[in-house]
C-alpha cells in the first residue's frame, strides 16, 4: 500500500435502504469496474484494503458518509473521484476524495448533524416536544440490538435540536440555513424539519433514538415514517457546537 | 394509456419491512424503457424471494433479450415476503416491477419462471396481489397473459387452472417469437380478445395452452385421455431448443444487485443439456441434445462479464461442467488470464474422477483450496447402477485420495435417499463410504485435519424421466434411513467426528412429489394451501406438510395415489402430450433396465447414439468441441 485516499460519499433517494453490507458489495464492485489499484490484505482470504468510519443506518439518507481506500499505486484524488463515481450506482455519490496525510479519520468525525423530515406533523406539537425534550437531563430510551433490548441515555449526546419546516422557516427556533438542504431530494408537501447535532458517543444514539425520546417526554409521535438525513459529521467546532470538515488536516 | 410508477405509493412502507433494499430495483445493468414506446411489454418473475430470484440465468437472459428487441419490453419482478405482502394489501399497492415500479397486471404478459414446484403458491400470492384473477377462465382482456416456463413448465398442469399458456425448454427464440404474435394481433385492434391471441399463440405448436385441451379420466381416477377441445390446436405440443449457443451470448450485461443474493458471482453457461443418462435426473433429460458454446466465447462473455459486473467470482455452470470437450483448456486459459488478481473461478458441477482435480487445482490457484463436492447420488454400487451414475467405490476414494494429498481439505459427497429399489442397507452403506473417504484422507495427508460432510435428500421422481413410472418413496422410510444413516456416522468413534451429516427431511419430498407428478385435480390443493396462508414452500421455515396434507384432504385427493402409486407403462400421464423429444418407449425401457439388471448406457457424445429419441424428434443435434482454440491473454489497456 503506497498511498491511503479519504473518500465523503452520499447516499441518497432510494439507495438510503442499502444497508452497510450493501454499500461495502457496492463499493468493492465498483473500485473493481473502475480499475482502481486497491491494495489487499495479504493472508489466506486477502480483502481489498477499504475501511468506512460511522455508517448511517439502513433506510437513512446522507450527504457525508466516509470511507478510506489504500492503494498499491499512488492516484491523483480528483481522478479517482471521478471514476468512483462514474462506477457507483446513481445514488451512491462521490463528493470529494483527499489523501491521508496524518491521524486516524475515525477519530475526527466527533458528532454528526442530521436533518429528520416528518410529512404530516403539526409544527406547534413538534415544538413543543423538542422543547420538553431539550429541557430533561436524562431522557432513557429503548432500541432492540442484536444483545437484546437495550436502555441508554438519549439527551446527553444532543448539542443542538431546533424545529423548522419546508420553506426553511423557523418554529420557535433559530432560523435554518437553506442552502443546506439535501441535495437531490425531490420537494414533498409541506412538512416540519427537526435538526440536531448529535455527538458519537457509546452506545451511540440515533436520529430514531431521539424521535423515540421526544415521544416518550410528550407523546409526540408522528403519522408517517421520519425521513432522515445525514447532513454532516465531522470534528464539533468549539463555539457552534456544529460539525466541520473532517478533510481540513488533510488539505493542508 | 401511460402507467405511473407505484414507488410513491410503496416508499411509506419501506421503513417497516426487512432488507429494503430488495424492493428498490436500479440494479447495475438493469433497464428501464419507455412505456409507451412498446407495444409489447413483458413482466418477469422468479417465484421466490429477490435474493434467489435475482441471480436466476433464465430471467436475466430473456429480461436482456426481451429489452434489446425493438418495441418491447421486460422488467422484473419477486415474490415479497409476507411482511411486505401484509403491508401492500393494507396500503392497496399491488404486485409491482422492481425496474420501473410499474404494476404487474399492466403488462401484456406475466411470465413466470419455475426452477421448482415449490414456487406455485408464490404465483398464487403474486396473481392476487397483482389484481388479476387466480383462475385463468375468470381474466378479462385487461389481464395480462400468465405464461409459465422452467423445468417444472414441463408438467404445468397441477396449476393448468391459473396459467393461460407454458412453453417448453430453452427461452430465447421463443420468447421473441410470442412477442411478435401479440405483436400483430396488437396492431390489428386485438380481434377477438385473449382467446384469439392464444389460439395464435398455440397454433404455432410451440406454446401450450391449457383451457384448449380437455382432460378425461377413467372411473379408477386415472387418465383416460387429453384431446385438444378446438381447432387449430395441435395434440402435442413441443419443447424448444436453442442450437449454437455462440449466438445467443446472454446474459451480456449480468445484473448486479445491491441487495445481498445466494449467487455473488458472473455465470456463464458453458454448456446445455447433458446426456449422461442418469436416471432420476430431470434436467438431463429434457435438456438434451448437449450444446457446448465454444471455448473463445466462454472467454468472452467472462471478460465481458467481469467488466459489466465487477464481480470477483466467475462459476462455470452446466449440467456437469468438467465434460465441456475443451474443460482442460478453458481452465488453464482462465486462470492464466486472471493469475495473481483477485478472480476466483469456481465449477459447480463436477464428477469423480482425478481429472476434475486437475480442473479445481488450476482454479483455486488463486486462492484457497477449501472444498471439493462430488455427487455419487447412490451409497451402494448397486444403487448406483439403478440410476446409471457409474461411480464405483475405487473411483471415488482414488479421487478423494488425489484430492486431500493436493492440499485439498474438505469434501462434499451429495446423495438421495428413496431411489427405486432402495434397501436400508444401500443408505447405510453411505456411512461405511464417508469413513474410507476420511481413512483415505487421514493416510494420505498424515494428518488427522480432514473432512468430509455428506449431504443428502429425498428422491422425487420427475416427469420426462425414466423414473417417471416408479413409486416415491414414503417419507416414514426416506426418515428412518436417514436416521439410521446419522445414527451410524455419529456413533463412529473413529470417524465420527470428521464426517459432517446434513440431510432434509423426507416430508417436503412428499409434496415436492405431488406438485411434480400431479394432474389438473391437484390445482385445487395448491389452491386450498395458498388461501390457508402457504407462502414460500421451498422454505423450511414458511413450509408446512400438515397444511398440504389437510388441503388435501378436503379436496378429497389421495396424496399417495399421486406419490408412492407405481404407474403401469400404459398409463396416460398428466404430461404425455408434452413433448421433450424423448421417445416414450425408450424411457420405459431405460426404467426397465434400471429394475432388471442390465448394463448401464454411456454418454452417447463419446458413444453411439442410445436413441432417446430427442434428435430425430427435434431436429437438433449433439454440437460439441473441440475447437482447437485457446484462450489469449487480455491485452492490458
Amino acid at each position: 500500500m503506497v498511498q491511503r485516499l479519504r473518500v465523503r460519499y452520499a447516499k441518497r433517494g432510494r439507495l438510503r435502504f442499502t444497508s452497510h453490507r450493501d454499500i461495502t458489495r457496492a463499493v468493492e464492485r465498483a473500485v473493481r469496474r473502475a480499475d482502481i489499484p486497491v491494495a489487499y490484505s495479504a493472508g489466506f482470504s486477502p480483502h481489498p484494503k477499504i475501511s468506512y468510519a460511522g455508517a448511517a443506518p439502513t433506510g437513512v439518507a446522507s450527504e457525508a458518509e466516509y470511507l478510506e481506500i489504500g492503494v498499491s499505486r499512488a492516484c491523483d484524488p480528483l481522478s479517482l473521484r471521478a471514476e468512483l463515481d462514474t462506477s457507483l450506482p446513481s445514488g451512491l455519490d462521490v463528493l470529494d476524495v483527499v489523501e491521508a496525510r496524518s491521524g486516524s479519520l475515525a477519530d475526527r468525525l466527533e458528532g454528526s448533524m442530521w436533518e429528520v423530515r416528518l410529512p404530516g406533523v403539526e409544527p406547534d406539537a413538534a415544538a413543543k416536544a423538542v422543547e420538553q425534550f431539550l429541557s430533561s437531563e436524562r431522557v432513557e430510551v429503548e432500541r432492540l440490538t442484536k444483545k437484546g433490548i437495550r436502555r441508554f441515555d438519549a439527551r446527553g449526546a444532543v448539542g443542538s435540536l431546533t424545529v423548522g419546516n419546508d420553506m426553511g422557516g423557523a418554529v420557535g427556533a433559530p432560523v435554518m440555513i437553506d442552502d443546506l438542504r439535501t441535495a437531490g431530494q425531490e420537494l414533498g408537501p409541506p412538512c416540519v424539519i427537526l435538526r440536531m447535532v448529535v455527538r458519537h458517543e457509546i452506545p451511540a444514539v440515533r436520529p430514531d433514538d431521539v424521535l423515540m425520546g421526544l415521544r416518550l417526554v410528550a407523546g409526540f409521535a408522528p403519522p408517517s415514517p421520519p425521513e432522515v438525513t445525514r447532513l454532516a459529521q465531522g470534528p464539533l467546532d468549539a463555539m457552534t457546537g456544529e460539525p466541520t470538515d473532517p478533510f481540513e488536516p488533510d488539505r493542508a | 394509456m401511460s402507467v405511473e410508477s407505484l414507488f410513491p405509493r410503496l416508499e411509506p412502507l419501506l421503513p417497516k419491512v426487512q432488507k429494503p433494499i430488495q424492493y428498490v430495483g436500479g440494479e447495475l445493468n438493469s433497464t428501464v424503457k419507455d412505456w409507451d414506446d412498446a407495444t409489447v411489454r413483458w413482466a418477469l418473475m422468479y417465484p421466490d424471494a429477490y435474493e434467489v430470484g435475482l441471480p436466476n440465468q433464465g430471467v436475466q437472459i430473456l429480461y436482456e433479450i426481451l429489452n434489446e428487441l425493438p418495441g418491447t419490453l421486460a422488467e422484473r419482478t419477486y415474490a415479497v415476503w409476507p411482511d411486505m405482502e401484509a403491508l401492500m394489501r393494507a396500503a392497496g399497492v399491488p404486485q409491482f416491477t422492481v425496474d420501473g415500479h410499474r404494476p404487474v397486471r399492466a403488462f401484456d404478459v406475466f411470465g413466470i419462471s419455475f426452477s421448482t414446484e415449490l414456487g406455485y403458491t408464490n404465483l398464487l400470492t403474486a396473481l392476487d396481489l397483482a389484481g388479476i384473477p387466480l383462475v385463468a377462465a375468470a381474466r378479462t382482456d385487461d389481464d395480462p397473459l400468465v405464461l409459465a416456463g422452467g423445468h417444472a413448465a414441463f408438467n404445468p398442469e397441477p396449476i393448468a387452472d391459473f396459467l393461460d399458456a407454458a412453453v417448453l425448454g430453452d427461452g430465447e427464440q421463443i420468447a421473441i417469437a410470442i412477442s411478435e404474435v401479440i405483436r400483430e394481433w396488437k396492431s390489428e385492434g386485438s380481434p377477438g380478445g385473449r382467446d384469439e391471441v392464444l389460439l395464435r399463440l398455440a397454433a404455432t405448436g410451440g406454446v401450450y395452452v391449457p383451457k384448449f385441451y380437455d382432460v378425461e379420466y377413467l372411473p379408477d381416477g386415472r387418465i383416460k385421455r387429453v384431446v385438444p377441445n378446438r381447432a387449430g390446436v395441435p395434440t402435442r405440443v413441443f419443447k424448444h431448443t436453442v442450437m449454437d449457443l455462440d449466438e445467443w451470448p446472454y446474459p451480456k450485461k449480468p445484473l448486479v444487485p445491491l441487495a445481498e443474493t445466494v449467487h455473488e458471482r458472473f455465470s456463464v453457461e458453458i454448456f446445455r443439456g447433458c446426456t449422461r443418462g442418469c436416471r432420476f435426473c430431470q434436467a438431463g433429460m429434457i435438456t438434451r441434445p448437449v450444446r457446448e458454446r465454444s471455448i473463445t466465447t466462454i472467454g468472452d462473455m467472462v471478460a465481458a462479464g467481469l467488466k459489466e459486473s465487477g464481480f470477483n467470482e466467475v462459476g462455470l455452470l452446466s449440467l456437469s461442467s468438467a465434460d465441456h470437450s475443451e474443460i482442460g483448456d478453458i481452465a488453464k486459459g482462465l486462470a492464466d488470464r486472471y493469475e495473481g488478481g483477485n478472480v476466483s473461478l469456481s465449477l459447480p458441477s463436477t464428477r469423480v474422477d482425478a481429472f476434475n482435480i486437475d480442473l479445481a487445482n488450476e482454479f483455486s490457484r488463486n486462492g484457497r483450496r477449501s472444498g471439493l463436492t462430488f455427487a455419487p447420488e447412490g451409497g451402494s454400487e448397486r444403487m448406483r447402477k439403478v440410476i446409471n451414475k457409474m461411480v464405483t467405490e475405487e473411483d471415488l476414494i482414488r479421487t478423494v485420495r488425489t484430492a486431500y494429498g493436493q492440499g485439498w481439505r474438505q469434501v462434499k459427497l451429495y446423495f438421495m435417499c428413496g431411489l427405486p429399489t432402495e434397501e436400508d442397507v444401500d443408505v447405510l452403506g453411505i456411512a461405511d463410504l464417508a469413513k474410507k473417504v476420511i481413512k483415505a484422507g487421514r493416510e494420505e495427508t498424515g494428518s488427522r485435519d480432514v473432512r468430509c460432510t455428506v449431504s443428502i435428500g429425498g428422491f422425487v421422481p420427475k416427469p420426462h424421466t425414466p423414473f417417471q413410472w416408479a413409486a416415491q418413496c414414503d417419507h416414514e422410510t426416506v426418515d428412518r434411513r436417514l436416521r439410521q444413516l446419522r445414527d451410524a456416522l455419529r456413533s463412529d468413534k473413529e470417524f465420527g467426528r470428521a464426517i459432517g451429516f446434513r440431510y432434509h427431511d423426507g416430508k417436503p419430498s412428499i409434496v415436492e412429489g405431488l406438485l411434480s407428478r400431479g394432474d389438473r385435480r391437484v390445482g385445487a390443493v395448491i389452491r386450498a394451501v395458498w388461501e390457508d396462508g402457504g407462502r414460500f414452500d421451498g422454505w423450511s421455515e414458511h413450509f408446512s406438510y400438515d397444511r398440504w396434507m389437510k388441503a388435501a384432504a378436503d379436496s378429497g385427493l389421495d396424496v399417495d395415489w399421486y406419490t408412492t402409486r407405481e404407474r403401469d407403462e400404459h398409463e396416460v400421464l398428466p404430461w404425455d402430450h408434452l413433448d421433450a423429444g424423448l421417445d416414450r418407449e425408450w424411457l420405459w425401457q431405460d426404467w426397465q433396465a434400471a429394475i432388471g439388471d442390465e448394463d448401464e448406457i454411456e454418454d452417447c457424445r463419446w458413444t453411439p447414439c442410445y436413441d432417446c429419441g430427442v434428435c430425430p424428434t427435434m431436429g437438433t443435434e449433439i454440437q460439441i468441441g473441440p475447437t482447437g482454440r485457446k484462450l489469449l491473454p487480455l491485452t492490458v489497456v
